[in-house]
């Protein structure tokens, strides 16, 4: 039974990726831009949660909650006074911007809290598991997966059943049509950001919680998120959970294997859907 | 009437400045390749290092700037073409400087396969497909046991200290060894930048450069008029991968010792190499050389603090995408016309009226 093992955990291992990769989704959904700093926003929302558990003594789920507010302010400003900035035809000033943000986060994280491993506790819960059967499965894992079926869940009833989600799908389909109705582009994209980093404060709870982290961590989550919305497809967010999910197996059986083909074996299996489903296995938009 | 006196019509791209350029360019080459004779040793470590990132940001230059391929995956080839010269040198008994050039092909080759695979992915998207490739290739040779695994393994004295080369160098100016190796690698790097200038430049003046040109300015109207873009652009991949991969062997001929780690840097071969571009002027010749100067200053005013240094470095190339996207060349260039490395062509000569006399078209 090994195996069905290596598969659950895997499954498990991919709701974390999708949770890092559904923010990236949303935003390059929404006004198709890119952000290279989209991982190194993952970890200082870590950070930040971790200030609160330690400074006010709080529970880190508590935390999470009070982290997302400060978090959608976050990437309100960043969207409206810096990356509104960069959109247009032309991908140099985006992409150059957030590597340049992406820089800055990293060395600003490790100026002002080292270079040192963190964790997140959760007072015990890390090490509670439950019988599925004939398996035993972590509780926090399967909050994460549940995190991460409850946040598609919820932002595709956002963009389907709400006068927000009309907005965004108008101003992500034509964003000067949809000005003359009324809609203000640039506090779209805002909010859309916002609402970005409020998943991404979700990804950062089970993050900073499943394992030890450091400021320099980020690009590697941005990795992994962007080859779960590439295997996904883009535009479908379920797409990226399955993504998430292939990652997250493909990883699990490197690491039978040997311990250190972990991370490799995740890249790989993205190349190969690159490969045979070069525009990714549910792809729903056109670019 | 009018009297007219035939001359040819002529395409040019050469200007005053350019021209004046020139010979002060030769000068400094002369200037540089004396070095040796007159500078310390620990300035020459410090040049060696300068023209090799300038040698980096042209070849991203020429990725980014020309072809319109933003990659932040340039390290993979730093890293693929150090650790094949290390291979050819400890496996291969290769004498390290035709490991150099090996490298540099293999490097190209290398590109091949991650062509196929990276355009596949458009814009953004390609540039973090970049990123991935860097990390398999990572990934992938630090389980090469020999050479070192993760931890990484250094170069045999023997194969840096008895090269050919070094003898003769040591002889000619009375050092050791070691001074030596270091009047040679800064040769080698001095001889690199020179040449992938010059290949670039060349590039840029052809009729290949003027297609890239026309792909980056608008990708439907130049094909419309028979540029093969994706041709182009992989034919640019390709030579910036050898580029590249060249660099990378030198640089680790220097360093005579690597690790996965250290060799796929993302920040010291890829992250410093496009804030020297931004900061100098993405999409011209002049742009990197700037950009290296002004990096090499920043660093040094700001070694003491640390990770200080990169976020400055991070905050000015914000700034400048944003509010000077041409850069610190592109502001200079704006105001006094100057280039010197021109590619624009402008037509010269042709009919010159000679006398005026009015008529419909007077």
């Amino acid at each position: 039974m090994a195996w069905l093992d290596t598969i659950i955990q895997g499954v498990l291992l991919g709701g974390l990726y999708a949770l890092f990769a559904a923010g990236l989704s949303l935003v390059f959904g929404i006004m198709r831009l890119v952000n290279l700093a989209h991982g190194d926003l993952i970890v200082l929302a870590a950070f930040l949660i971790l200030m609160l558990v330690s400074a006010l003594g709080l529970n880190p789920f508590l935390a999470a909650l009070l982290a997302m507010p400060l978090m959608f302010a976050i990437g309100w400003a960043l969207q409206f006074f810096l990356l509104n900035r960069t959109l247009g035809t032309d991908i140099l000033p985006p992409l150059l911007v957030t590597f340049g943000l992406s820089i800055v986060i990293q060395n600003g994280l490790l100026q002002g809290f080292a270079a040192d491993s963190r964790r997140i506790s959760v007072g015990g819960l890390e090490s509670v598991s439950v019988a599925l059967g004939p398996i035993n499965v972590g509780v926090m894992p399967l909050l994460t997966l549940a995190s991460a079926i409850a946040v598609i869940v919820g932002l595709n009833q956002l963009f389907y059943r709400t006068s927000l989600g009309r907005a965004f799908r108008a101003t992500s389909d034509d964003p000067v049509t949809a000005g003359l109705m009324g809609i203000q582009p640039k506090r779209i994209f805002a909010t859309a950001t916002g609402i970005a980093m409020v998943v991404v404060t979700i990804a950062a709870l089970y993050l900073g919680t499943r394992a030890n982290f450091d400021p320099t961590i980020g690009p590697a989550r941005l990795i992994y998120a962007f080859e779960a919305v590439i295997i996904g497809g883009l535009g479908s967010l379920w797409g990226t959970l399955f993504g998430g999910i292939v990652i997250g197996i493909a990883q699990t059986f490197g690491a039978a294997i040997n311990p250190e083909w972990q991370i490799l074996a995740g890249h790989l299996a993205f190349l190969v859907v690159l490969l045979v489903r070069p525009r990714g296995l549910f792809p729903r938009a056109v670019d | 009437m009018t009297d007219l006196t035939l001359t040819r019509w002529k395409v040019e791209t050469r200007t005053k400045a350019s021209s004046a350029f020139a010979i002060v360019a030769a000068l400094i080459i002369l200037l540089a390749l004396a070095a040796p004779l007159y500078l310390s040793r620990s300035v020459l470590q410090d040049l060696f290092f300068i023209l090799t990132l300038l040698v980096l940001a042209q070849n991203w230059n020429l990725l980014a700037g020309y072809a319109g391929l933003v990659s932040v995956g340039q390290q993979a080839f730093v890293g693929f073409g150090a650790y094949a010269m290390f291979a050819l040198v400890i496996l291969g008994g290769f004498d390290p400087l035709a490991a150099i050039l090996l490298a540099g092909i293999a490097s190209a080759l290398l590109a091949i396969p991650t062509a196929f695979f990276l355009f596949r992915l458009q814009g953004a998207y390609f540039a973090i497909g970049s990123w991935v490739i860097a990390e398999v290739v990572r990934l992938a040779l630090a389980q090469w046991k020999m050479l070192g695994g993760g931890t990484g393994t250094s170069l045999p004295r023997e194969a840096t200290r008895d090269m050919p080369a070094l003898k003769l160098i040591g002889e000619l100016f009375g050092v050791k060894s070691s001074g030596a190796g270091d009047i040679l690698t800064y040769w080698l790097a001095l001889l690199l930048a020179i040449a992938t200038i010059g290949l670039v430049y060349r590039l840029l003046r052809s009729k290949q450069g003027l297609g890239l040109a026309a792909v980056r300015d608008n990708q439907e109207a130049a094909r419309s008029v028979g540029v093969d873009a994706r041709r182009m652009k992989t034919l640019v991949y390709l030579a910036a991968a050898f580029g590249t991969g060249l660099c990378g062997a030198l640089i680790y001929v220097q360093k005579a010792r690597i690790s996965p780690d250290a060799a796929f840097s993302v920040i010291d071969w890829t992250a410093y190499v496009i804030f020297i571009v931004v900061i100098g002027g993405i999409g011209t010749i002049e742009g990197p050389i700037v950009g290296v100067i002004v990096f090499y200053i920043l660093q040094n005013l700001l070694a003491d603090y640390g990770s200080w240094y990169l976020l400055i470095l991070g905050l000015i190339g914000i700034v400048i995408m944003l509010f000077a996207p041409r850069g610190l060349w592109g502001l200079f260039a704006e105001r006094t016309g100057i280039q010197l490395f021109p590619v624009r062509r402008r037509l010269i000569g042709g009919p010159v009226p000679v006398a005026k006399k009015g008529g419909p078209h007077g």
